[in-house]
């Protein structure tokens, strides 16, 4: 069993708190580490994976601190976001470096293991300068896994992936966790997390603002008011039709936009009972946009609620 | 010493278009040298022209610099460091074979050239080219330390390593005399003193302090480059 722990950890940058108080315990399976660009994820990640001492409180793993301890490598598999990984090697190179830097008994054999795991064997004799996005991604995979390790970090691993690779990598992930590894990944998208991470810890700004299984997580997000700019033939007689009906909590008229802003309490129920009223009433509806469907906006109701 | 280290090293320096900058300080050197023996002009004076201030002054530094900071400032910007660091491996051991990298290519690329030049100068006479050979070994050692060193502290090592070897070393190094004692070129320049034949080569530092200094630079370079690498912080994404 091998459990990341992280304890009331802060991490500051001069002024900029990045990480606030975090306490988060990461288990075995797949877990989806979730927040809008600047979060403080990749913050999170590099504390876990010893390239960043918390500025207070304590990562560990197993028990055992992770800052400047080169040890926990034997336990830990990183996969980090940034591309760059020796070049002038061919990914066979890379990835047998990567098992001798481990010390294995027979780094051929893992480097062989691991690029069969991914599925790049058939491109490991070319130079990883000329692979595409994905092969870099799944050579980096083959890197971090060369060792056999119980904990996975990746750090944003689906960015830049088409579909089809997406869909690959997911299928690995899935397996990993199926295996009792702990998996970690961070991604700003929470539909690419929900597919994946049956747990998921969310962040804001720095805060640590949601912990558990994503139905939970899905469920705050869809229950949460949502917002409407409406335009239609006759919006005051739209209006008043709305308000009767309990999915409508509050209607205003914004007369420099020409437009109602709509908040519906229950999103399901607003979204069939729009287009019933305005035919009822003989309305032409002319926009109809959400408001605020931006991913902060999600993620600042998580923080308030 | 850690073998997959020493070869992704060496693969890094050489096989990349630094290798081309490299090269030509040996080719200036030898074509200097060849130019000058035909120049008729007093043999002792153009070796410690060409020996002294060419080789030793500006050519050891200069490889010194590329060599320190190319095994490993390269990594730690581009981020592949991470590929070494995420490793079991003690921090000290990285340090050190990054270090024999830099110093065996260092000596091949200036000290070899500097004795061979001065064969073709000068020839085997009063110990001459001897000494200042040892000079530039020293040297170039000490500089890989310093330069490699540099590279693990800031993002700007090749720029504070180029305001060191020519602002420190050169400039202020020839018109203020306390500045040469704490200038890797005169510790070198002191060990030819020493191995040349008496008055032949003149140095200003005495050759206890140059020793002294050299081994402390060199190893307190090296154990501190090891310490600040374990504690190396990627940057994020703030």
């Amino acid at each position: 069993m091998a459990v990341i722990t992280i304890d009331k950890v802060s991490r500051w940058f001069g002024n900029v708190v990045a990480v606030n108080d975090v306490t988060m315990t990461i288990g075995p399976g797949i877990t989806g580490l979730l927040g809008p660009n600047g979060a403080g994820k990749s913050t999170l990640i590099h504390m876990m994976s010893g390239f960043l001492a918390p500025s207070a409180g304590a990562v560990t793993l197993d028990g055992a601190r992770i800052w400047r301890n080169q040890e926990v490598y034997r336990e830990i598999g990183l996969v980090p976001e940034k591309e760059s990984m020796y070049d002038y090697l061919t990914g066979w190179e890379f990835v047998l470096a990567n098992a001798e830097l481990h010390g294995l008994a027979d780094p051929g054999a893992a480097a062989e293991r691991a690029l069969a795991l991914v599925e790049m064997g058939y491109a490991q004799d070319r130079h990883t300068g000329t692979y595409s996005k994905g092969m870099k991604q799944r050579v980096k995979m083959a890197s971090a896994l060369v060792h056999d390790p119980s904990v996975l970090l990746l750090d944003e691993p689906f960015n830049g992936m088409d579909p089809r690779q997406r869909l690959h990598l997911m299928e690995l992930l899935r397996r990993f966790g199926a295996d009792g590894r702990t998996v970690l990944f961070s991604s700003h998208i929470l539909e690419e997390v929900e597919q994946l991470a049956r747990h998921i810890e969310v962040v804001v700004a720095g805060r640590h603002a949601a912990s558990g299984d994503f139905r939970e997580i899905r469920r705050l997000m869809t229950d949460r008011p949502h917002r409407y700019l409406v335009r239609s033939s006759d919006d005051r007689q739209l209006a008043s039709a709305l308000i009767a009906d309990g999915s409508t909590a509050g209607i205003e008229f914004d007369a420099s936009e020409k437009a109602l802003r709509i908040q519906a309490v229950d999103f399901q129920g607003f979204t069939t009972l729009l287009p019933r009223v305005a035919r009822a009433a003989g309305i032409r509806l002319y926009t109809v946009s959400p408001a605020d469907e931006s991913l902060e906006s999600v993620f600042s109701y998580l923080v308030s609620s | 010493m850690n073998t997959t280290v020493a070869r992704l090293t060496a693969r890094g320096l050489f096989g990349r278009r630094r290798v081309l900058i490299l090269l030509a300080v040996p080719v200036l050197l030898l074509v200097v040298s060849v130019l000058a023996r035909s120049s008729g002009l007093d043999e002792l004076d153009l070796a410690h022209r060409v020996l002294g201030t060419l080789a030793l002054g500006t050519l050891v530094p200069i490889t010194g610099l590329i060599v320190g900071t190319g095994v490993i400032a390269t990594e730690i910007e581009d981020g592949s460091i991470v590929y070494l660091l995420a490793k079991p491996l003690p921090r000290w051991k990285i340090v050190t074979t990054k270090l024999v990298v830099a110093v065996g290519s260092t000596w091949l690329l200036s000290a070899v050239p500097l004795y061979v030049a001065g064969l073709l100068l000068y020839g085997t006479g009063d110990r001459v080219v001897l000494g200042y050979t040892v000079g530039a070994l020293a040297s170039g050692a000490a500089y890989s330390a310093l330069f490699l060193l540099l590279g693990v502290l800031t993002r700007h090592a090749v720029i504070a390593g180029l305001a060191y070897a020519l602002i420190w070393e050169s400039l202020i190094g020839s018109y203020v005399e306390g500045a040469q004692t704490l200038s890797v070129q005169q510790w070198g320049l002191s060990l030819a003193e020493a191995i040349a034949a008496d008055g032949t080569v003149i140095a200003p530092v005495g050759l206890g302090t140059a020793l002294w200094l050299l081994v402390i630079v060199g190893v307190g370079a090296t154990a501190y480059a090891s310490v600040k690498l374990s504690g190396l912080t990627l940057s994020g994404e703030e």
